[in-house]
């Protein structure tokens, strides 16, 4: 499996699209912290960014490179390998790479304006360890659609369609049902609501450390316990890591009962 | 005697006279006489030494812990500790009560302020009398703080009050005033009680440069008090913040109002306050940075509202209001309505938000700011809705509210966001 994983990490090294996806990290935190002059700004900026681009980079290049790399994929698994390691080599090596360029890219520009000595430290750890995660998980759920479809086409519009329902849609239902059920006690479902989402749980996360006095607001007990304690973040973050374990088990699964 | 004897003709006479009396009291210092009291000394308790005094004389208390409460200071007296003495008063009832004019204390410690659910027992009140100055005092284990009832023109200087307070209903307040004027509340530390500074019926009063927090309630607490000023104070950590209620032509400059968190926390809690001047202050990490009802006719000029989770929140009943030249610096809400009437003006003010552009470069956006965004609306409906905080639907439909507001107050704009951060 590791040397699926090198091959596959080293490939995508050496392509267009990682200098592409770091030089446009690169770019944008440049730009937003010699614009901005201004830490916290630039982090609220890139969190949103963040939590938009990072899941629709992933699934795309995930079923991207899935298809992509399908006869080469072929021709390993006439040889004597566990399909396990070539699938699951093949998911490391793209999400590391991806993940690779996103820390390497905001990470230069906001460790040259001097990072390291301001307050906002742990806000911008947050946010990579948010970035990288997401990558994680919108690959998986990638190599999940494309092992399920044959056609490319039909992958992509999956993909797509995947990314456009967990970044927008699901909120605006999610929306609609808190404002419908407004006369009933809501705080269990609006996190409930949430962990079903990797999109959400992340921005939850960095709510936590940049909403809190807002998030306070609210008298629910339950969310007085979620947010006021250390209990969120421990939550949030064993929730990404199911989101992250439940789709590799399934790329385990299929990729065992495939047909090639 | 003679000299004695004969200012007490003089304080009777004519008022044009005050100067002469000037001269009389100062005659009248020279010739008071001083006591001592310690533990080996004629007068061994505070009491004492009180009965045996004459007015204008002073009282030197020297270190050591005298237990003694009901001291009753009836005589105008100078009262001196040196070294911060300890008054310990057991928890019995109130330790000192002043009952004359002119009256001076300083420098003592006092603690074990008995706690009643009848009697407001205070460490030091004062009582229907003028010209006091209490000063270098430090409180611990209290019920009540300074108490001033009916008092007037009289100074609070440099005092530490450190409470214990756990809940409401069995705590008192740091410093109270009841029905007192011209009253001046300088560099006074106050933790952990009630109400860090109380003010009912209180008039024209000054209160500058106190750090009041960690206060169970309220760091500073107005009740139909009109015509006072507070000026850089500190408001840290307190229960519910700041509240100002029911009061006239109150001025609010420089202070800063910090870290009030709480679903009921304020950083400044304004209700029935007419014709106030709020001026140069600065909320930072309020749930609520101002939470505005039934008030008309402020002024808020050159505020700063940095990282509060609203940083003005208008409940109703809100009537020519004037937002003009403040910065509001990251907060998840700016300001929040729970209706579409609007008859406050924004106008010249710093939006961390603001997203338009400035052509002509004249350091005015060219495009007008709408600082109240549909989601707070929605969420002043359902409060869960704040998880969705910061989600792209949010920004989708934020922005199609912004294009043709349905919701929020449609005429709320500020006609010149200011493309800088305004200084001063």
């Amino acid at each position: 499996m590791l040397k699926i994983l090198k091959y596959s990490f080293y490939d995508l090294m050496r392509s267009r699209w990682s200098y592409v996806y770091f030089l446009f990290y690169l770019l944008l935190g440049t730009v937003l912290l010699f614009l901005n002059n201004d830490l916290s700004k630039a982090i609220i900026t890139l969190m949103n960014v963040i939590i938009v681009l990072v899941p629709l980079i992933g699934t795309i290049f995930g079923v991207m490179y899935y298809y992509n790399s399908k006869e080469f994929t072929e021709l390993l698994l006439a040889q004597p390998l566990k399909r396990n390691s070539i699938f699951l080599g093949q998911y490391l090596g793209v999400s590391l790479s991806l993940t690779m360029s996103l820390v390497l890219g905001i990470g230069i520009p906001f460790i040259l304006y001097g990072i390291f000595k301001s307050d906002s430290i742990w806000n911008f750890s947050l946010l990579l360890i948010t970035g990288a995660f997401l990558t994680f998980i919108f690959t998986a759920l990638a190599f999940n659609i494309s092992l399920s479809n044959e056609n490319k086409i039909k992958g992509f519009g999956y993909a797509v369609l995947l990314w456009l329902f967990l970044a927008i849609i699901y909120d605006g239902i999610f929306l609609m049902s808190l404002v419908l059920f407004e006369d009933y006690p809501l705080d269990k479902l609006s996190l409930f609501g949430t962990m079903l989402n990797p999109i959400d749980l992340s921005r939850t996360l960095i709510l936590l450390k940049l909403d809190i006095s807002a998030l306070l607001g609210y008298t629910g007990a339950v969310f007085k316990k979620f947010f006021g304690t250390s209990f969120g973040l421990i939550i949030s973050l064993l929730m990404l890591f199911i989101w992250i374990l439940i789709p590799t088990l399934r790329i385990m699964y299929k990729s065992k009962k495939k047909d090639f | 005697m003679h000299i004695r004897f004969n200012t007490y003709h003089i304080t009777k006479l004519h008022r044009l006279l005050i100067g002469v009396i000037m001269i009389g009291v100062h005659t009248m210092a020279i010739h008071a006489n001083t006591l001592i009291v310690c533990k080996t000394c004629t007068h061994a308790t505070i009491s004492e030494t009180v009965k045996a005094a004459a007015a204008y004389d002073t009282i030197i208390i020297k270190k050591a812990t005298y237990k003694e409460y009901n001291i009753k200071i009836d005589k105008p007296l100078t009262i001196i500790g040196k070294n911060y003495p300890v008054i310990d008063g057991e928890r019995q009832g109130e330790i000192i009560t002043i009952t004359s004019d002119d009256v001076t204390v300083d420098g003592l410690f006092i603690i074990n302020v008995g706690t009643s659910y009848t009697e407001d027992y205070a460490a030091i009140r004062v009582k229907k009398c003028k010209d006091f100055v209490i000063q270098n005092v430090v409180l611990e284990k209290l019920f009540f703080g300074i108490y001033l009832e009916k008092a007037r023109d009289g100074k609070i200087y440099h005092n530490k009050i450190i409470g214990d307070a756990v809940e409401e209903y069995n705590s008192g307040n740091g410093i109270q005033l009841w029905y007192s004027k011209n009253i001046t509340i300088e560099h006074n530390f106050v933790q952990r009680v009630r109400d860090g500074i109380y003010l009912e019926f209180s008039d024209y009063c000054t209160i500058k440069n106190n750090v009041s927090s960690n206060n169970i309630r309220y760091g500073l607490h107005f009740m139909f008090s009109n015509n006072d000023n507070y000026e850089d104070n500190t408001f840290e950590k307190n229960g519910a913040g700041v509240a100002v209620m029911f009061s006239k032509k109150i001025k609010m400059y420089r202070n800063t109002f910090k870290e009030n968190w709480g679903s009921a926390s304020y950083g400044m809690l304004l209700k029935e306050i007419n014709d106030a001047e709020i001026a140069e202050n600065t909320f930072e990490q309020n749930t609520i940075g101002i939470n505005i009802e039934g008030s008309n006719r402020i002024q808020y000029t050159k505020n700063n509202f940095i990282n509060n989770g609203w940083a003005i929140k208008v409940r109703g009943a809100c009537y020519t209001n004037s937002f003009t030249q403040n910065n509001f610096l990251h907060n998840s809400f700016d300001v929040s309505y729970n209706s579409k009437l609007n008859d406050n003006i924004f106008d010249q003010n710093y939006w961390s938000k603001y997203t338009g552009y400035d052509l002509n470069k004249d350091g005015i956006g060219d495009v007008p700011y709408r600082p109240v965004k549909l989601f707070s609306y929605i969420v002043n409906r359902t409060p869960e809705t704040i998880i969705l905080l910061r989600s792209l639907f949010i920004d989708i439909i934020d922005f199609s509210e912004k294009v043709s507001p349905v919701f929020t107050p449609d005429k709320l704009l500020d006609h010149h966001p200011q493309i800088h951060k305004i200084e001063w």
